[in-house]
């Protein structure tokens, strides 16, 4: 953590401030349309956005369908969908 | 001699009426339903000592032999007016010096929570469904044999902004620990799995519990939050989930699963609070101050107790009744009526 790069993070938590809130229970991962069928974790890689941690994101990153069902889970009303789209803007040069 | 309305014939409503009986009160005490202590009844053990419901309740019954207390069964409250100057308080039009508001909690309506597929989906229950089974002493899964494997899930319909609920339900984590024990002495054999976003084990002996649960009941905890359930052809339940401590969805299928469905106000508590203008957060009814005056309302003379307030176990609740009792009897002793 001391290492860690935070200025994506909080460029992140700023253009989607509902991902403040989420409390890690997986349940946008539980019911993901594409982790049905390739690996990828929506839970995982937002809160290792959150810390600075963006290795294999990019890839990661491209599985996702956008097909918001993610979002009608959320217990915490995190907005999971327009957090993919933000991190794919706000991932550092070496990841895009 | 002064009169007392208290209103819901639960715990907090007969602890209180029979200490305001026994300080010489003239107690009406008004309960909806045919019988008092429906919410009680119809558990079989309580947490987190196993003790005999009904032998709680048959203690707790006792009490309303206390002389000067009149049960008024079936006999919902439909008005609860303020005073007008120098008046007193009206409960169905009669009249009172001091009501006691004690109309506590419903379960939270798992229908609400369609993905979890209650009502949908044969071999899926509430928590009280469960604790029927349990004090029957028989579970059975969708074909009457003996469950092989049962999941439970915690906080449904409680943290969740779906619903509208933001708060913690307090005691689901522990009656689910509770159950998942009973369900093992009953079936040494099922597997049992508990999942759960946070346990909250802040009672005494709560986290004893939870610790027996995992060494002497090899009881199953993941950490995660099931999305979805649906029915499988053989009548059986598939969960899905995210193991997230291990970082891995994953799908488990199951003869039952249990949903811990949380406390919501009762409707009684909500229309009466709305009445009274006392009305706080998710429906509940609204106390003054929660450390120094959780009895008193904004109005003289109006008092609340129990799970009408929030969430509160028995424990708390007779507690938080002996309290409100004590107020009340502050509130007629001092001259302010
Ligand atoms: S469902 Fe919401 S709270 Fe749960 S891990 Fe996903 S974003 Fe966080
Ligand atoms: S929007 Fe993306 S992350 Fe969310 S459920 Fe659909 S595929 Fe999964
Ligand atoms: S007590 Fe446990 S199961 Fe109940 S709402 Fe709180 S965290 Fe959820």
């Amino acid at each position: 953590m001391d290492s860690a790069d935070l200025t994506a993070a909080e460029r992140l938590l700023e253009a989607e401030p509902s991902l403040k809130a989420c409390i890690g229970c997986g349940g946008c991962t539980a019911t993901c349309s594409a982790a049905e069928f390739v690996d990828f974790n929506v839970r995982r890689m937002h809160m290792a956005f959150v810390k600075g941690q963006q290795e294999g994101l990019r890839t990661q990153l491209n599985r996702c369908m956008l097909c918001g069902k993610c979002l009608l889970v959320c217990p915490r009303g995190v907005h999971t969908r327009s957090v993919i789209m933000a991190m794919r803007k706000e991932l550092s040069p070496e990841e895009k | 001699m002064k009169k007392v309305a208290v209103i819901g014939a639960g715990p907090a409503g007969i602890e209180a009426a029979s200490l305001l009986a026994a300080q010489g009160l003239e107690v009406a005490l008004f309960e909806k339903e045919s019988q008092p202590l429906h919410n009680l009844t119809d558990k079989a053990f309580l947490f987190p000592n196993f003790a005999d419901a009904r032998q709680v309740s048959e203690r707790l019954l006792e009490k309303l032999h206390t002389p000067g207390i009149a049960l008024l069964k079936d006999t919902p409250v439909v008005s609860l007016l303020a005073p007008t100057a120098g008046g007193s308080w009206q409960v169905n039009g009669q009249g009172f010096d001091a009501v006691l508001l004690t109309s506590g909690y419903t379960t939270f309506d798992a229908r609400r929570k369609e993905e979890l597929g209650y009502g949908i989906y044969p071999g899926i229950h509430t928590s009280l469904e469960m604790e029927q089974m349990l004090r029957e002493g028989k579970i059975v899964n969708t074909i009457g044999d003996m469950p092989r494997r049962i999941a439970f899930l915690q906080c449904v319909g409680s943290r969740d902004e779906k619903v509208g609920n933001h708060y913690c339900s307090k005691l689901c984590c522990v009656t689910a620990v509770k159950q998942a024990i009973e369900v093992k002495k009953l079936i040494p054999q099922c597997e049992v799995y508990i999942f759960y976003m946070d346990l909250r084990m802040w009672g005494q002996h709560f986290e004893e519990l939870y610790r027996e649960a995992q060494t002497d009941y090899n009881i199953k905890f993941i950490r995660g939050r099931i999305s979805e359930a649906g029915g499988t052809f053989d009548r059986r339940v598939q969960i899905k989930a995210e193991d997230t401590l291990m970082g891995r969805p994953m799908k488990l299928t199951v003869d039952l699963f249990v949903l811990m469905v949380g406390m919501e106000a009762s409707q009684g508590t909500r229309s009466l609070a709305a009445q009274a203008g006392i009305a706080g957060e998710y429906g509940f009814a609204q106390a003054c101050d929660p450390h120094t005056s959780d009895n008193c309302t904004a109005h003289d003379g109006l008092f609340v107790a129990g799970s009408c307030k929030r969430p509160m176990t028995l424990t708390d609740t007779l507690a938080d009744a002996r309290s409100a009792a004590w107020e009340v009897l502050r509130y007629l002793h001092s001259g302010l009526k």
